[in-house]
């Protein structure tokens, strides 16, 4: 079984874990503000890469928090697990052999 | 060659002659009316109701990697209609519909058997939700009947309904006209057919980029080269967003692992198939012997056609609490294959911002027994530029409207 590294725990089975998407998606700071465009991108529209993706992890049968984390969709490999508030790792690694390219998310 | 006629006979010395091949292996042509992205089912159907229904035959299918051997090659071949909402229920029942004559349109064998599906209710809400769904398929026209546990035991013997279970089956749903199909099949049956019709199937073709000029689709960079095309329809199932990313498009879908596995050959011993939402089992055997179960998704996003072990581990557990005489059956391989979900587990099918390009995706874990149904409701949009009515209600639009079909657990198996 894979193992995935919480940034609280360190290393536990994958089978301890629930998947919650991709992270860094803010709530609208003024939803009132938002046209129905802007609000379905909000509640239904969400990245979906081949290949590196900032999403969000929770540690439910361990320390039961939250924590962020890049991961590899294609190898399903965890490039890197940050905590909640700290900005994604800005350099991230793909397939081998290929360029580190800047994460899109680290400049929103 | 022949062996001289004083030496006896060795294996394999005369050989017969290759089988014809069902379809062409062309190069691209520099231009085609309609370019469909997505040599799978979908793909396949759509450009055979093309040039069947709507006369337009000067089309290439484009696969990037061999004919049918994604998801078309990946699913478990349950054909079903029964479906809650009359939106579901319509393009579902007209697939059901196109298959119950698909061999003959095809004439090509697609092992279509009509074995009827059960799914069962595990608790006090299932029994309600079912009985929901049985009387709103009975409104539609669809074929559906509630069975209490001793008449699921009658169609299904080796269901296991005591009471002294985890989780004790309460009834089931029945559709009797749902069953399977043999997969592949179905994709060269309908393979064949786009051929003969001249349509030109090329594998190993990967789009990688989409030409738009002045808000217009105007054709697609391949691995093989840029072909133009007056009009593009993308039906490329897990990889729709990466696709429609290429033309500037962000589609609501999510992209994950699905997994099924099959045991080893076993005699004939289940005679229709079996879905369970509570336990999320589905259970049928094919026609060769194998009993094929799938599991649900893999909860995180994955393009990698593989998925995690526990989830197979607890399918299993699933299916032998359901059928205990299945617990000296072999497991004989896994796989997965990528599905795109859509938040309300409905399909999109229509049209785009971007003008002559069509979209088909979001068919998530249910597509196989839509194929003849949305290739020829997706053939319709592309050929006259506006949906069928049967596709209509499944617009990207309705993630900004709010016109949801949510069919998450109404679906009879959650998506």
């Amino acid at each position: 079984m894979q193992l995935i590294d919480c940034p609280w725990c360190g290393e536990r089975e994958e089978a301890e874990f629930h998947y919650g998407g991709q992270a860094h998606v803010a709530h609208p700071e003024d939803p009132h503000a938002l046209d129905d465009e802007q609000w379905a991108q909000y509640v239904f529209f969400r990245d979906n890469p081949k290949g590196p993706f900032a999403e969000r992890w929770t540690h439910s049968a361990g320390c039961r928090r939250w924590f962020n984390a890049l991961r590899d969709t294609v190898t399903h490999e965890f490039l890197a697990v940050y905590r909640v508030g700290d900005p994604p790792p800005p350099l991230i690694r793909t397939a081998p052999g290929a360029q580190p390219r800047q994460d899109p998310e680290a400049t929103s | 060659m022949h062996p001289a006629a004083n030496t006896p006979p060795t294996p394999g010395d005369v050989l017969p002659d290759h089988p014809d091949f069902l379809w062409r292996n062309p190069d691209p042509k520099p231009s085609y009316d309609v370019v469909v992205v997505g040599g799978g089912g979908h793909g396949l159907a759509t450009a055979y109701y093309l040039a069947k229904n709507h006369g337009i035959t000067n089309i290439a299918v484009l696969e990037k990697g061999w004919l049918a051997g994604g998801n078309m090659a990946r699913n478990t071949t349950i054909i079903r209609s029964n479906y809650l909402w009359d939106e579901s229920s319509g393009i579902y029942e007209h697939s059901l519909k196109l298959w119950e004559t698909l061999e003959e349109d095809l004439d090509y064998p697609i092992l279509f058997s009509q074995r009827g599906v059960l799914n069962l209710a595990h608790s006090l809400q299932d029994v309600r939700d079912s009985k929901r769904r049985v009387y709103a398929n009975q409104l539609n026209g669809i074929d559906a009947e509630w069975l209490e546990p001793d008449e699921v035991a009658k169609v299904c013997p080796i269901v296991n309904v005591s009471s002294d279970v985890r989780y004790p089956v309460h009834g089931a749903t029945y559709q009797p006209r749902a069953g399977i199909a043999k997969h592949d099949y179905v994709a060269w049956g309908f393979a064949r057919r786009a051929n003969d019709l001249g349509i030109d199937l090329i594998q190993d073709c990967e789009v990688t980029g989409i030409d738009i000029s002045d808000g217009r689709v105007t054709g697609v960079r391949t691995t093989r080269g840029r072909i133009a095309a007056g009009k593009v329809a993308l039906a490329a199932a897990g990889h729709s967003s990466v696709v429609a990313a290429m033309a500037g498009l962000r589609l609501p879908l999510q992209s994950h692992p699905l997994q099924a596995l099959v045991s080893e050959l076993l005699e004939p011993v289940h005679p229709t198939v079996v879905m369970s939402n509570a336990v999320h089992v589905y259970v049928s055997q094919a026609h060769k012997g194998e009993l094929v179960m799938g599991a649900g998704i893999d909860s995180y996003n994955g393009y990698g056609q593989r998925g995690a072990f526990h989830i197979i581990e607890r399918q299993m557990a699933a299916v032998l609490e359901l059928f205990p005489v299945f617990a000296r059956a072999h497991m004989l391989r896994t796989w997965a294959g990528i599905v795109d979900v859509t938040p309300d587990a409905s399909p999109i099918v229509g049209l785009t911002p971007v003008r002559n390009l069509y979209l088909n995706c979001g068919w998530g874990t249910g597509g196989f027994k839509a194929t003849p149904g949305v290739g020829w409701c997706f053939a319709h949009t592309v050929a006259t530029g506006e949906p069928h009515p049967y596709n209509a209600p499944f617009t990207l639009s309705r993630f900004t409207t709010g016109a949801l079909i949510d069919e998450h657990g109404a679906a009879a198996v959650a998506h």
